[in-house]
């Protein structure tokens, strides 16, 4: 960490010391999460979503190590063993609800970081590491969930391995061979099923590997703020511990309380009912819909509906798989010298106005069936998103004349009362 | 923190320690509720891990004995472990008797190891109590060591009539469950 | 240079966007789509399992299997609930085990090896009343009868639907068939509103009140059974609903109170940061 005024380590007793000189993790700790690492003073609560993603990523792993201590991964049982754990594993259907649930909220908290990074351009320099690092995670998530949701081997698991391996047919020529690759046969079965499930053990300790990058990358420049204003002096920060720990405490426990409350009372409000229907290659559910969390891209896909010089098919895969590789080029599209868009009027029009009704629009009809009006008003969804990263935020950030900004973060904090002071003792009691 | 506040305006020294001792006492309790919170989930973490219910409910077995000729034994299956039936000769039970029970390493009667009744009725777990395997000496033409009940060729294990430990590396008599006649042919097992 | 790409790139998407939208507009516009037919969202029935504090009613789910015993169970298996679960609707061991020997399961002769049918055990899980699919298709005119186990999780507000199907059986109206000819019930189909098609292959199960005489005195109307096994499926497709909304309870008082602990702490830590006004 480069803020001078970061404070420094010191080993209180033998233990510590030796620790310290030989392995030193409570240093490293110190300085990730602890006192060691300053803090803007005037982040808002959008800046917890960090750490409550990093919660629920542990969540899922825990209890999904348990899940899969007590299921198969075979197309003959798979059904049957994970209503082995809903009826007979002590607290198994607690354990695969907080999994299911735990994934919902997992992508909840990821959103409402990534729009976080998006309103206040999080992704700019210097933290275009962070950013990218961040968009991988997300890819990785959508692959994990996607397998995952594979596995209980219900109705929508079959078809949506179906359905989501054919978007690799889209590929010209070597389409269809690389689809029977990727289900080991010509439709998904105990082929696909155990690779499925082999990888979806893996990947999330992949995620964790790539978040402890992504946190490292942000240790570098440290957190950026609702102001946009880089730190200029040590009145501008506040160490994490006690501060951000105990903010952070607290806005955990209020995500909790949506959490449980979901898993306890709703279990499968978020969930699909085919899904408690075991798999039949044979009859295709009338309503194939993925999870919510992959709604809005799934409307993307279908909303490519005429071939214009590539197939349809093609285009929807092409436009499903852009809507998200667009996000690592946002730090070199949007030019723009301010950050936050609190001090950008027609970015922030357009976001609040554009891009937000946008990303209501489809995920509600990725929801929907494919049936007019929800294929139309995709369309126009999908053409204002494509608009909106590539096209306006380039133009915005060139003709765009910011509003005056905050000298430093210290005076935004303070305000316009000219008699207001920060607390000498920036020392709370513990 | 608390000792510079206080002596920075020494005039209110007691209240300000009351006042951090209550704020103290927040934090404290904040992060009390937050391992008591985290100490409950392991409860499930664990448990999970014990028998589930399909395999609980399996947990008792009954046998039908009246198949079975003195000096024959038959193998049965309780909690997934082989079960020894064994219905003892005249001679094995007169070899068993006279035995000193206090000569023995694991001391007991053959009396003590059957249901009143049924002294000839010798139930055990096929279970050596040495490292587990499965003993000899159930099944026809087995051997059934020097002592002519069960031998357990792992480490060579010499069990008697009365199913004791006789000879070899196992600490204790086979095993005896928990069993019930529910009528003169059938035993209930667990 | 970057960016004059993305703008490129950018205004393609946007254009086949566009273009598909045009086209699907002017097809949307001039081509009559075919409607859906019109089915019923299942009647709400007011249940004891109801809601956040709702427990179950012992007497209506050993009401409700015995409907499943005495009429469902001719047709549809229940393969994912143990003949031992009974004992959770509040029936003593002996009673389990003396229900159990009433289904016959198929086993092993042991001095034979052959397959026969045995009384069930309580470890036993409820026999299926066709050995396999091929059997079952064969019996109901190629429309399997789905196993009941998840039934009420498997159907948007299933155990509504449940109870809906069981008495909705009627003739369509006279509108109906004049504006969706195709809603008239083929051969061997049965005319349901609450059925997502309209038409489906079981007949109806319950027929006349009485059909299935209730031990504890209950008049065993048709809406009454239907209601009845409604509850029983639901409690096979979740055993575990009173226990998870109990422990929800438990969990979500315990977390509000270390919440509130939590921000009292975190406004004790932040106060030595917030700002203040000078006197002067």
């Amino acid at each position: 960490m480069s803020f001078p005024w970061a404070k420094q380590y010191t080993p209180a007793n033998g233990l510590t010391k030796f620790l310290d000189e030989k392995l030193p993790l409570p240093r490293l700790v110190y300085n990730a999460v602890g006192a060691g690492y300053p803090v803007p003073r005037n982040l808002s609560y959008f800046w917890n979503f960090g750490v409550l993603a990093g919660f629920f990523l542990v969540l899922q792993i825990v209890t999904g190590v348990i899940l899969a201590m007590h299921y198969a991964a075979n197309a003959q049982v798979a059904f049957a063993t994970t209503e082995h754990i809903m009826r007979d594993v002590n607290w198994g259907w607690m354990m695969r609800y907080a999994h299911a649930n735990g994934a919902s909220f997992f992508f909840i908290v990821v959103y409402i970081h990534i729009f976080r990074g998006l309103f206040y351009s999080s992704y700019k320099a210097p933290r275009e590491m962070i950013w990218l690092l961040g968009v991988v995670i997300f890819l990785l998530m959508m692959a994990t969930a996607f397998m995952g949701y594979v596995l209980p081997w219900g109705q929508m698991s079959f078809w949506g391995a179906k359905v989501i391996t054919g978007l690799f047919g889209a590929i010209p020529l070597v389409g269809e061979p690389i689809q029977i690759w990727l289900l080991g046969g010509f439709a998904p079965d105990n082929a696909a099923l155990n690779r499925f499930f082999s990888l979806h053990f893996l990947l999330p300790f992949v995620i964790a590997g790539v978040v402890i990058l992504h946190i490292w990358a942000l240790h570098i420049p440290g957190s950026s703020n609702p102001t946009g204003v880089e730190v200029k002096s040590e009145s501008d920060t506040l160490p994490f511990h006690p501060y951000y720990t105990a903010k952070d405490g607290f806005g955990l426990g209020v995500a909790l309380l949506f959490f449980f409350a979901l898993v306890f009372f709703l279990p499968n409000a978020l969930g699909h009912p085919d899904n408690y229907i075991q798999a039949n290659p044979l009859s295709t559910p009338a309503h194939i819909v993925p999870e919510w969390y992959f709604w809005p891209f799934y409307a993307i896909l279908r909303a490519f509906t005429m071939d214009f010089i590539l197939p349809a098919k093609l285009w929807g895969v092409l436009g499903m798989f852009s809507a998200i590789l667009c996000w690592f080029f946002l730090p070199w599209l949007d030019k723009s010298p301010v950050r936050s868009g609190h001090y950008r009027p027609l970015f922030r029009k357009f976001f609040w106005f554009g891009l937000i009704p946008t990303m209501a629009v489809l995920f509600w009809c990725g929801g929907a069936p494919a049936e007019e009006p929800y294929v139309m008003l995709s369309q126009i969804a999908t053409a204002y998103y494509f608009l909106h990263f590539l096209v306006i935020l380039p133009i915005v950030s060139q003709i765009e004349k910011p509003e005056p900004l905050p000298y430093s973060i210290t005076e935004a904090v303070l305000g316009s009362d000219k008699k207001a002071v920060l607390g000498e003792n920036t020392e709370p009691a513990v | 923190m608390a000792d510079t506040a206080a002596t920075a305006n020494p005039d209110s020294v007691a209240e300000n320690e009351d006042g951090y001792r209550r704020r103290d006492f927040i934090n404290i309790a904040a992060v009390s509720a937050a391992g008591v919170g985290g100490a409950a989930v392991l409860l499930p973490l664990i448990s999970q891990m014990a028998p589930s219910k399909d395999v609980l409910a399996e947990s008792t077995t009954e046998v039908d004995v009246s198949a079975i000729e003195p000096g024959q034994a038959i193998k049965a299956v309780f909690r997934k472990q082989p079960l020894f039936v064994r219905r003892l000769t005249p001679q094995e039970i007169a070899a068993a008797d006279a035995v000193d029970p206090s000569s023995l390493r694991d001391p007991q009667t053959l009396e003590e190891r059957t249901k009143e009744g049924h002294t000839d009725m010798l139930v055990t777990m096929g279970v050596c109590t040495h490292l587990g395997c499965v003993p000899l000496g159930a099944a026809e033409g087995e051997v059934r060591g020097e002592f002519g009940g069960y031998f357990c060729p792992c480490h060579g294990s010499h069990y008697d009539t009365a199913a004791r430990i006789r000879k070899g590396p196992a600490p204790s008599n086979l095993l005896v469950p928990e069993y019930e006649f529910t009528s003169d042919t059938t035993i209930l097992v667990g | 240079m970057i960016r004059l790409i993305s703008i490129l790139i950018g205004l393609g998407f946007a254009l086949v966007a566009v273009v598909s939208f045009g086209v699907g507009a002017y097809t949307w516009a001039t081509e009559e789509s075919e409607g859906h037919l019109p089915y019923e969202h299942p009647r709400d029935i007011a249940y004891s399992f109801d809601g956040p504090i709702g427990t179950w009613d012992y007497a209506q789910l050993q009401r409700g299997y015995k409907v499943y015993k005495e009429v469902c169970s001719a047709c549809h298996s229940l393969k994912f609930v143990a003949l031992r679960n009974l004992s959770e609707l509040g029936y003593s061991e002996a009673q389990v085990k003396a229900e159990a020997a009433t289904w016959q399961v198929p086993g092993i002769d042991p001095n034979t090896g052959e397959a026969n049918m045995r009384p069930g055990e309580p470890t036993d899980y409820f026999p299926s009343p066709y050995p396999n699919a091929v059997a079952a298709a064969a019996a109901n005119n190629n429309a399997i009868p789905p196993d009941l186990s998840l039934i009420t999780k498997a159907r948007h507000d299933g155990t509504n639907y449940v109870a809906s199907l069981l008495t909705g059986y009627q003739e369509p109206s006279a509108e109906l068939l004049a504006e969706h000819p195709e809603a008239a019930p083929g051969p061997g189909l049965h005319h349901n509103p609450y059925f997502p098609n309209l038409n489906l292959a079981m007949a109806p199960p319950l027929t006349s009140a009485g059909q299935v005489t209730f031990d504890d005195g209950t008049e065993s109307t048709i809406p009454n059974m239907a209601r009845d096994v409604a509850a029983f499926l639901t409690w096979t497709a979740e055993p575990t609903l009173v226990k998870r909304k109990q422990t929800g309870w438990a969990v979500l008082i315990f977390v509000l109170f270390a919440t509130v602990l939590a921000y009292f702490s975190k406004q004790q830590i932040w106060a030595a940061a917030k700002p203040n006004r000078r006197k002067d």
